[in-house]
C-alpha cells in the first residue's frame, strides 16, 4: 500500500501544485481585501460560509479534494472518457436552454440546489480540450489534411457557438484558445497570421473612419499589385486573389462589423466595445435590442466600470497602498471586484511591483505547462498541456487587459483568483488532470 | 515519437511572454507615469470632514464671559434606516402632524440622499432634547448630534458681539482664500466679524473613506494624515458688562444711543444703540423668524446708532468751537458776549439765545449761549491772518479733524461712518464762488453741516478729559496668546490732538463744562460727590411726513466725562426726539457715570431718579405710528391664517369622520403664538410699555 502511495505522488510536477496553491491563496486574500471592513471581525466570519471569501475558502478546500481525486484515477481515463464527456458536455449547454437559470442577464447556469449554480460552459473547456487533444492523437488523423483541421475547430467552436447563444460573448471568446495547440500541432501559420490580421482589421473598422479605412485597404491592395507586378505578368491568378482579398476585407469593414454589432451583439456589449475604443456606440442602430424593445438603450457610453477599474489600479502607484488599505477597494467603486475585476485589488494594494510579481507567477505557470507539453511522449498529453496552457493565458490576457483598459469588458474571470466555484473547480480539473497526465508521462497514450 | 514542429512551442511561448510584456507596459503607465488616477482615487474615496474648534469667548473687563458657547442638540436621521420606525411617536413628540413628518422626510432626501444622515429638526430645546432622548431607541434610524451655538449669558450687547451665520456665495467670493466652504460659520458683524480670525481657531481636517454611495467606511489610514482642530482664542474686551446692561435697561423704549469710553486707555466701557435686541433671540431654531421680525421694526434695531448714524452734534459741538477760539486767540476766557435774544453778527436774527445777558467763556458754555460761539465762530472765519474765509475754514477743519471728527475712528466694529466735517470745496458746491461766515454760521452751535457719530463725540470728551490725547476708541484689549495678526497693534498707540492747543484751553474748557454741571444747563443731572464735567446740546431736526418736511420734537444729547482729576470715564448719549438734553441725555449720563465711578446707584433720590428713567417712553411720535400700522397689518395676517387654520381642520375632521380611519391624536398645539393676543388699542398711548425686543 505503503508503495502505491509513493508510486501516486511519483512523478508529479509540484512546482505547478505549489503556483496553483500559491494562486488560490492570492485569490482568497483578494477577495478579504474587497470584503473587509475596519469595523467588522472579520475572524468570526471567516468559517462562517456566509461571506465570499469563507465561500471562496470552502470551495478551495472542495477542490483541493476533487485535485486529490484526480490524481489517484488513472491518466487511461481521460483518454477514454474525452469524447464521452465532450457529449455530455454539449448536452449539458444545451439543457442549459430549457433548464437554465437567468444570472446576470445570461441564462447559462443550472441550479445545483443550496445556492449553488453550475455553468456548463465553463466545463466545457475541459471537455473540449480533452476532445480536441483525443481528435488530434488519433492515428488515423492527418492533422496537415484541411478536412482535420476543419473538423478540429469544428470541436473547438461548437461549444463557443453555444456560449454566444447563452449570450456569453467572453467564454465564447475563451474557445478561440484552441488556436494555439492546433497550430503548435502543425496548423499552417497562416491561419493564425489572417486571424491575427482580421482581429486588427475588425479594431480597425471600430477605430477608423469607415471610407478613410476603405480608401486605406484600396492602398494597400494597389501597392501589393505594384510591388508583384513582375510575378502578375507570370500569372495572372494573383491579380483575382488580390482582389477576392480587397473584396473581403472591405465587406467585412463595410457591411460584416457593423452586421455582428447591429444585429448579432446586445446593444450592452456594444457599447461596451465601441466605448472601449472611445467611441460612442448609437444603441437605435441595434436591431436586436429593437426586437425585444424591452431592454432600454444605454445613454452614455458604459465606461464607468473601466474608469473606475483604471483608477484602482492607477492609484496603487509602485508600491501600492498596502494589504486593505485600498480606498478604492473599500469604497466599493469597482463593480464586480471579487469576480471579473479582482485584479483592481491586487492592483491598487500591491502597485506596479506587486502586478508585476504576480504576472511573474502567471507566466512562469505558462512556461511551465508549456515545457512540461513538450516533455510528452503522448500527442494527446501534449495537445492537451497547450490547450490548458492557452485557455490559462487567454483568460489571464483579456481579463487582466480589460481591468487596465486594453480590452472591452467581456465577463471572463481570472483564473484561480477570481471569485467562483464553477471557475475555480474548472481550472483545477483542467491543470490536474494535465498534473495526472504528466506523471504518466512514460506510458504512451492515445 | 518524434517530435515535430518542436519551434513552434518557442513561438508560442514568446507569444506568451509578448502579451504579458504589453500588459506590464499598460500597467506601468497607469501606475507609474499617470497621476491623474491617484487625483481621481482620493476624490472618490476620501472623504475630508472638517472638524469645527470651539469659537473663542468674548470676557468683559471683569472676566465675565458676555459670549461664550453651549451645546445643543440636532434630531438627525438616516432615511433609508428609518423604515418602520415609530412615526406616529415621533410626530406626537415633536407636535407635528403625518404631513409635515413626510414632507421634511422628502426634503432630506432630495437634499442629502437616502444613505446619510440629514437634519431632521435643528437646534432642539432642552426640554425636546430630554424627551427625544428618553425615546430615542423607538425611532429606528433617528440619532442626536451635538452642535455648539452662541449663547450670551447677560443677554446684551447684541449689536457689539454681533452674530455668526452660514456663509453665501458672496461672503465665499470675498473670502476666497480663506478656505471657507459652504456650509461654514463665520462672523457676519459686530466683534464676531472683526475678531473672526481669532475667534474662529483652526479647523481640523478628519480623513474618512467614503464608499461608492458616500457613506464612511472609517477613518483614512489610522487618522494619520488628520490635522488636529485648534479652539478659537478667547478675547478680552474692555466692556463693563454690568454698566452695559444699565446703559440697555436705562435706553429702554428710547431710541438713541450711549458710548462710554475710559479715557485712560481707549477702551470701550459700554456701547448701547436703542433699541436693542437681546442677541439669544437670533440664536435657537426660531433665528430665521426672529431675523424677519427685527429686521422688519421700524425703529431698525439692528441699526448700530453708535457708530452708524450721523447726527448734528448741538451745542455740545460748542466745546470744539470754544476751544478753537481760545487757542487760535480770537478770544480768551475773559472775553464776553452780550445776548440780547438772538445773534447780531450776520443780521438775520438767528440763531436765537435761551437765556439773555452778558456772558464771558464759562458762562456761555455752562449756559450754552448760541449768541456767543456764533460770534466766536465767525471771528475765527473773519481771522485776518487768514486770507480768505476758505483758508481760516481749512484751519478749523484741521483743528476739528485732529479731534477726530470729519472721518472713520476706526473702531473695531464693522460699518463705522465718518461723520461729517464739509470742506471749503463742499461750501463752494452749494454757495457757488464765494461764501461768507454767516452762511455757515449754524455749525458754530452744531446746528449745520457738521455731523458727527456717538462714538467721535465720546471720542471728544475723552480728549478734553485728557487734555490733548487719546487711543483710538476699542472694544477688545487683549487676545489670549498674543496678537500675532496685529489686530490690535491701532489701538495701543497713543494720538495726540492738535499740537496747537495749549493746555491751559482744555482746563478752560474743564472748568466751563464742570460749571455746566453745577450750575448750568446740566445742574438737575449732577452727581453727588463726583466731580463730573458735561455739555449738553439739543439738537433741532425735521424728518419728511407724507412729503412734507416736518419739524420733530429735538433730539436730547449730552457730553460729558467724570472725575474732572484723573478721568475714568467719558460718555456721550444721545435721545432721539426726547427734547432738550438735560431732560433725557444728561439724567442717564449721570446714572451712568454714577454706576461706573461708584459701582451702584446710591440714596433713594437717585434710585428714583434711575426708575423714571428706565420707564420714560421716549419713543418718537412717528415711529410709533408706523409700529402701530405694522402691528395692525400683523394682526390681520395672524387672524386670517386662524380662519384659514380652522377652516382646515374642520375640513380634515369632516373627512376623518366620513372615511371613518383613526388618525393619530396629535395634541392639538396654538398655531398662532401666545403673544398674537390681540394688542390692547391700534394705537398704542403714550407710555405704553413696549418691550418686545429691549431688555427688562
Amino acid at each position: 500500500m505503503a508503495t502505491q502511495n509513493n508510486t501516486l505522488s511519483k512523478g508529479i510536477d509540484w512546482t505547478i501544485v505549489w503556483l496553483y496553491a500559491a494562486l488560490v491563496a492570492i485569490g482568497i486574500l483578494c477577495i478579504f481585501m474587497v470584503e473587509y471592513r475596519a469595523d467588522g471581525n472579520w475572524m468570526s466570519t471567516l468559517f462562517s460560509g456566509k461571506t465570499n471569501y469563507s465561500k471562496q475558502i470552502l470551495f478551495a478546500a472542495f477542490c483541493a479534494v476533487v485535485g486529490m481525486f484526480i490524481l489517484l484515477t488513472d491518466s487511461k481515463l481521460f483518454t477514454a472518457l474525452a469524447n464521452l464527456l465532450y457529449a455530455f458536455g454539449i448536452l449539458l449547454m444545451l439543457a442549459t436552454f430549457v433548464i437554465g437559470k437567468n444570472i446576470n442577464g445570461s441564462k447559462s447556469w443550472i441550479p445545483l440546489g443550496g445556492g449553488f449554480n453550475l455553468q456548463p460552459a465553463e466545463l466545457c473547456k475541459i471537455f473540449a480540450a480533452l476532445a480536441l487533444a483525443k481528435y488530434l492523437s488519433r492515428p488515423e488523423t492527418v492533422f496537415k489534411k484541411t478536412q482535420s483541421q476543419l473538423l478540429a475547430t469544428a470541436i473547438a467552436l461548437l461549444p463557443a457557438a453555444l456560449s454566444i447563444l447563452q449570450h456569453e460573448l467572453g467564454l465564447a471568446l475563451v474557445y478561440t484558445a484552441f488556436l494555439i495547440p492546433m497550430y503548435r500541432e502543425g496548423m499552417p501559420a497562416q491561419i493564425l497570421i489572417i486571424a491575427i490580421s482580421f482581429g486588427v482589421l475588425v479594431i480597425a473598422s471600430l477605430t477608423v473612419e469607415p471610407n478613410l479605412l476603405a480608401a486605406l485597404l484600396t492602398l494597400l491592395a494597389g501597392g501589393i499589385l505594384y510591388l508583384l507586378r513582375k510575378s502578375i505578368r507570370r500569372n495572372r491568378s494573383i491579380i483575382k486573389i488580390v482582389a477576392a482579398c480587397w473584396i473581403f476585407c472591405v465587406g467585412t469593414q463595410r457591411l460584416l462589423v457593423p452586421y455582428i454589432f447591429n444585429n448579432v451583439l446586445e446593444c450592452y456589449q456594444s457599447t461596451r466595445i465601441y466605448s472601449m475604443v472611445g467611441r460612442d456606440y448609437d444603441c437605435s442602430l441595434n436591431q436586436k435590442s429593437a426586437r425585444k424593445g424591452k431592454e432600454r438603450p444605454a445613454k452614455k457610453p458604459d465606461d464607468y466600470n473601466v474608469r473606475q477599474s483604471k483608477i484602482a489600479i492607477g492609484s496603487g502607484g509602485f508600491t501600492g497602498k498596502g494589504f486593505l488599505k485600498g480606498t478604492q477597494t473599500r469604497g466599493k467603486y469597482v463593480p464586480e471586484q471579487h469576480t471579473d475585476f479582482i485584479f483592481t485589488s491586487l492592483g491598487e494594494a500591491f502597485g506596479f511591483a506587486g502586478c508585476c510579481l504576480f504576472l511573474g507567477i502567471y507566466l512562469f505557470l505558462l512556461f511551465r505547462i508549456i515545457q512540461m507539453g513538450d516533455r510528452q511522449r503522448s500527442t494527446f498529453s501534449r495537445v492537451y498541456a497547450y490547450s490548458v496552457a492557452s485557455i490559462l493565458f487567454f483568460h489571464i490576457a483579456v481579463n487582466v487587459g480589460m481591468t487596465i483598459g486594453l480590452f472591452p469588458i467581456v465577463g471572463i474571470p481570472l483564473p484561480l483568483v477570481s471569485y467562483g466555484g464553477s471557475s475555480l473547480l474548472t481550472f483545477t480539473i483542467l491543470l490536474f488532470i494535465l498534473l495526472r497526465l504528466d506523471a504518466d508521462r512514460q506510458m504512451v497514450l492515445r | 515519437m518524434p517530435v515535430f514542429n518542436q519551434s513552434r512551442g518557442g513561438i508560442i511561448q514568446i507569444i506568451f511572454a509578448a502579451v504579458i510584456l504589453v500588459i506590464i507596459l499598460q500597467l506601468a503607465n497607469l501606475q507609474l507615469f499617470s497621476t491623474k488616477y491617484k487625483l481621481a482615487a482620493e476624490n472618490n474615496a476620501l472623504f475630508k470632514k472638517v472638524i469645527y474648534p470651539d469659537r473663542g469667548i468674548i470676557f468683559d473687563r471683569k472676566r465675565k464671559p458676555i459670549l461664550e458657547n453651549v451645546i445643543i442638540y440636532d434630531l438627525v436621521v438616516i432615511p433609508i434606516d428609518s423604515k418602520g420606525t415609530d412615526t406616529v411617536g415621533l410626530c406626537s413628540l415633536l407636535k407635528i402632524d403625518s404631513i409635515e413628518f413626510k414632507k421634511r422626510m422628502r426634503d432630506i432626501i432630495t437634499k442629502t440622499g437616502m444613505v446619510r444622515p440629514g437634519i431632521f429638526e435643528p437646534m432642539l430645546s432642552p426640554e425636546m432634547f430630554a424627551r427625544l432622548n428618553e425615546n430615542l431607541y423607538k425611532f429606528s434610524g433617528f440619532t442626536l448630534t451635538e452642535r455648539s451655538v452662541r449663547n450670551y449669558p447677560f443677554h446684551a450687547a447684541g449689536h457689539l458681539l454681533g452674530y455668526i451665520d452660514e456663509v453665501d456665495t458672496s461672503f465665499l467670493r470675498v473670502h476666497k482664500e480663506e478656505g471657507y466652504q459652504m456650509g461654514d460659520f463665520a462672523g457676519r458683524t459686530g466683534l464676531e466679524r472683526t475678531y473672526e480670525k481669532v475667534l474662529m481657531g483652526q479647523r481640523g481636517v478628519k480623513n474618512y473613506i467614503r464608499d461608492n454611495k458616500s457613506r464612511l467606511q472609517g477613518e483614512y489610514e489610522k487618522g494619520l494624515y488628520d490635522t488636529a482642530a485648534v479652539a478659537g482664542k478667547n478675547v478680552f474686551s474692555s466692556l463693563d458688562v454690568e454698566l452695559q446692561k444699565m446703559a440697555e435697561e436705562l435706553m429702554t423704549n428710547k431710541v438713541g444711543s450711549v458710548v462710554a469710553i475710559d479715557p485712560a486707555t481707549g477702551g470701550i466701557l459700554c456701547m448701547v444703540s436703542a433699541p436693542t435686541f437681546d442677541p439669544n433671540y437670533l440664536t435657537g431654531n426660531q433665528r430665521r423668524k426672529h431675523f424677519a421680525d427685527l429686521l422688519a421694526d421700524p425703529r431698525k434695531p439692528f441699526n448700530n446708532r453708535a457708530i452708524q448714524n450721523n447726527y448734528s452734534p448741538g451745542s455740545t459741538f460748542k466745546t470744539i468751537v470754544g476751544m478753537i477760539g481760545l487757542s487760535e486767540g480770537v478770544i480768551d476766557e475773559r472775553f464776553s458776549v452780550t445776548c440780547g435774544g438772538y445773534f447780531t453778527g450776520c443780521g438775520t436774527g438767528k440763531p436765537k439765545c435761551l437765556d439773555k445777558g452778558t456772558f464771558s467763556f464759562k458762562e456761555a458754555v455752562a449756559h450754552s449761549d448760541n449768541t456767543y460761539f456764533s460770534t466766536v465762530y465767525k471771528k475765527l472765519l473773519d481771522q485776518s491772518k487768514y486770507e480768505t474765509t476758505d483758508s481760516a475754514l481749512n484751519v478749523f477743519n484741521s483743528y476739528a479733524l485732529s479731534f477726530g471728527l470729519g472721518k472713520k475712528l476706526g473702531i473695531d466694529l464693522p460699518s463705522e461712518r465718518g461723520g461729517l466735517l464739509p470742506t471749503s470745496a463742499y461750501y463752494h458746491k452749494v454757495y457757488g464762488k464765494k461764501f461768507f461766515p454767516c452762511n455757515i454760521i449754524s455749525n458754530a452751535i452744531g446746528q449745520g453741516e457738521v455731523n458727527t457719530t456717538m462714538l467721535q463725540m465720546a471720542n471728544v470728551m475723552t480728549i478734553i478729559a485728557n487734555k490733548g490725547w487719546y487711543y483710538i476708541p476699542h472694544l477688545i484689549d487683549s487676545i489670549e496668546g498674543g496678537d500675532p495678526d496685529d489686530l490690535l497693534t491701532p489701538f495701543k498707540q497713543k494720538r495726540l490732538a492738535d499740537a496747537r492747543i495749549p493746555e491751559k484751553v482744555y482746563e478752560a474748557e474743564q472748568n466751563a463744562m464742570q460749571a455746566v454741571m453745577e450750575y448750568g444747563t446740566a445742574a438737575a443731572s449732577a452727581v453727588p460727590g463726583i466731580v463730573v464735567c458735561g455739555k449738553t446740546g439739543t439738537v433741532e431736526n425735521s424728518a419728511k411726513v407724507n412729503g412734507r418736511v416736518e419739524k420733530q420734537q429735538d433730539h436730547s444729547f449730552f457730553g460729558a466725562f467724570a472725575p474732572k482729576d484723573n478721568p475714568r470715564i467719558a460718555i456721550a448719549v444721545i435721545c432721539e426726539n426726547a427734547g432738550q438734553g438735560a431732560w433725557a441725555a444728561a439724567p442717564i449720563a449721570s446714572l451712568l457715570i454714577e454706576k461706573y465711578l461708584k459701582d451702584s446707584i446710591s440714596g433713594t433720590e437717585r434710585k428714583e431718579k434711575y426708575t423714571t428713567m428706565v420707564n420714560k417712553n421716549l419713543i418718537p411720535k412717528l415711529m410709533r405710528l408706523e409700529m402701530a400700522k405694522n402691528d395692525s397689518l400683523k394682526q390681520l395676517k395672524e387672524s386670517r391664517l386662524e380662519q384659514q387654520r380652522l377652516l382646515q381642520e374642520s375640513i380634515e375632521k369632516a373627512a376623518e369622520e366620513a372615511s371613518g380611519i383613526e388618525q393619530p391624536i396629535i395634541p392639538n398645539t396654538p398655531a398662532v403664538p401666545k403673544k398674537s393676543t390681540p394688542k390692547e388699542a391700534i394705537i398704542p398711548k403714550t407710555g405704553e410699555k413696549k418691550k418686545k425686543y429691549t431688555i427688562s
